[in-house]
């Protein structure tokens, strides 16, 4: 049984706004991460704010750029059929098709990918850690198989959201509605690195609700792709994700986005591997330097130097699985 | 024939056939009162008017807003079909089908199933007949403890719904958020391949 919460499920954006700004209120939208942190009394909630109410949120239309917005109460499993995101955004389904089980992906929502808590071991279990408000993160000197080796800061925790590496690399932007109005950030500016405050996940503040996301138009050429490996092939977070964004110009690679999964506190963008490919055609040679480039800035922990080696394997692979198209 | 009829001589076998038969007649009703009035801010503890349609039969109960759909379905209502594993999302033997596709009960709060249909095994029966994919199961021996095999059978049922004809690796994807301790998947796979001919009226 979770422990005790009231609930509310108002019908309208500005209720919703208003409710969820109150002391111990959460917001609940699919709920697939929210009563596993009840459950696990990761966080306490004195109320729900479900969200779920609001139809406003649901569902994908073309935006009037030419781009594509899509409501943040959208399931992942959506996402990941959409035609218009598999035809034009491909790496989005890509990353939509590999989160969770088929029946999370059908409760889950797009929203709730990019807001919801890490998965460390320490964190999600009966330890008092940095991140829950404790003197030290275990994983630095204990069991960091899943954990950071890009930007660890006190914390070494990593997020993980499969569509949040995919959307940065992609440009796409958050609609934050609040009592003040509403804001867009880039999605990559939504994540909260561990050096920034390993407390928080997201720079929603109270009372804040992520409405939409807004994908751009794809530039002439777009190529995405998303890819991560899990312990198992199914149904797992990424031991390590690579989300690629870039436009071929007569072979050549332009406009260059990576960010990696599974290897921080924020999807992590590698400006290394970005410059290694940056005008240059996606050969053997260069596929090799980016793999190289890979590797370059990476701490490991006592137990996840595995990380770096396969991060360059996955990089190798997915270049090419680019390249061919 | 009315409910009455049929529950006049209830066996607890009798009682869940009945739940079955009633998912064609009512299928047809619009949303339920529930959805147009949402239920205020509740203090801890105070319990929820929900309106939940089960197997095509509206129940209403109260219920308390941390009481999960599992809870409600196994405790308040006696479907004691879809069962409790992991309750975190983890092993899928719970699933049911919600607006028919499926999902975990354990995951989902009993107050947000409300204005949804949900479909448990019960309410794949045929009468006293097994349906399709039960039938298949039984046929391939696609379990061996059977805990897990009534949310097995719904997550056949929601792939078959959205995927009629699905080739292996469509079955083993769509299959994927289920797990059997026992291990019997290469029976599995087989089953819903079966239960995909039966359901198109391939017999056999």
């Amino acid at each position: 049984m979770l422990p005790a919460f009231s609930y509310v499920r108002p019908t309208t954006l500005g209720e919703a706004i208003r409710l969820a700004g109150r002391k111990g209120a959460h917001i609940h939208a699919g709920g697939t991460d929210l009563l596993g942190c009840l459950r696990d009394q990761v966080l306490g909630a004195e109320t729900l704010v479900s969200i779920t109410g609001l139809s406003e949120l649901r569902g994908i239309a073309p935006a009037r750029d030419g781009g594509l917005r899509l409501g943040a109460l959208t399931t992942i499993a959506e996402v990941a059929a959409d035609p218009t995101i598999r035809g034009r955004y491909a790496g989005l389904a890509e990353a939509a098709s590999q989160v969770a089980s088929p029946q999370l992906r059908n409760q889950g929502t797009l929203g709730g990918n990019l807001c919801q808590k890490p998965r460390c071991w320490y964190y999600r279990g009966d330890f008092h850690c940095l991140r829950k408000g404790g003197e030290m993160c275990f994983a630095a000197e204990g069991e960091s198989q899943g954990h950071a080796i890009f930007g660890g800061d006190r914390c070494f925790a990593v997020h993980p959201s499969d569509t949040a590496p995919v959307l940065a690399a992609l440009g796409a932007t958050v609609r934050i509605a609040g009592a003040a109005g509403t804001r867009t950030i880039p999605v990559e500016q939504l994540l909260v690195p561990a050096g920034t405050n390993p407390q928080r996940e997201t720079v929603l503040e109270p009372g804040e609700i992520l409405t939409e996301v807004v994908l751009p138009p794809p530039a002439a050429g777009l190529r995405s792709s998303y890819r991560k490996v899990r312990a198992r092939a199914v149904w797992d977070f990424a031991l390590v994700g690579v989300a690629l964004a870039l436009r071929l110009e007569g072979g050549v690679a332009r406009q260059v986005r990576v960010f990696l999964s599974g290897v921080a506190a924020v999807p992590w963008r590698h400006p290394g591997i970005e410059a290694a490919l940056t005008g240059k055609p996606l050969d053997a040679s260069i596929i090799a330097a980016a793999s190289v480039a890979a590797a370059k800035g990476a701490e490991p922990l006592g137990k996840n130097a595995y990380k770096v080696e396969l991060l360059r394997g996955l990089m190798t692979e997915e270049l090419e699985r680019l390249a061919r198209g | 024939m009315s409910d009455d009829n049929v529950t006049r001589h209830l066996t607890r076998r009798g009682f869940l056939t009945t739940v079955g038969v009633g998912a064609a007649g009512v299928a047809a009703l619009g949303p339920t009162p529930a959805e147009a009035a949402p239920p205020a801010v509740t203090e801890e503890g105070d319990m929820l008017r929900v309106v939940l349609k089960v197997n095509g039969r509206e129940h209403r109960l109260l219920v308390e807003p941390r009481w999960t759909l599992l809870f409600v379905l196994r405790e308040r209502l006696g479907l004691t079909g879809s069962k409790a594993g992991c309750e975190r999302g983890e092993c899928g033997a719970c699933t049911v089908l919600v607006d028919g596709v499926p999902r975990y009960a354990c995951m989902t709060l009993a107050a947000e199933a409300q204005g949804h249909e949900i479909t448990t095994v019960e309410g794949l029966m045929d009468g006293e007949q097994l349906g399709p994919v039960q039938k298949a199961f039984a046929e391939h021996d696609a379990f061996q403890c059977g805990y897990c095999t009534p949310g097995q059978i719904m997550a056949a049922e929601g792939l078959l719904r959205a995927t009629p004809a699905p080739g292996r690796e469509e079955v083993r994807l769509g299959m994927s958020g289920n797990i059997c301790r026992c291990g019997a998947y290469a029976h599995i796979v087989q089953a819903v391949e079966k239960a995909a001919g039966l359901r198109q009226g391939g017999g056999r």
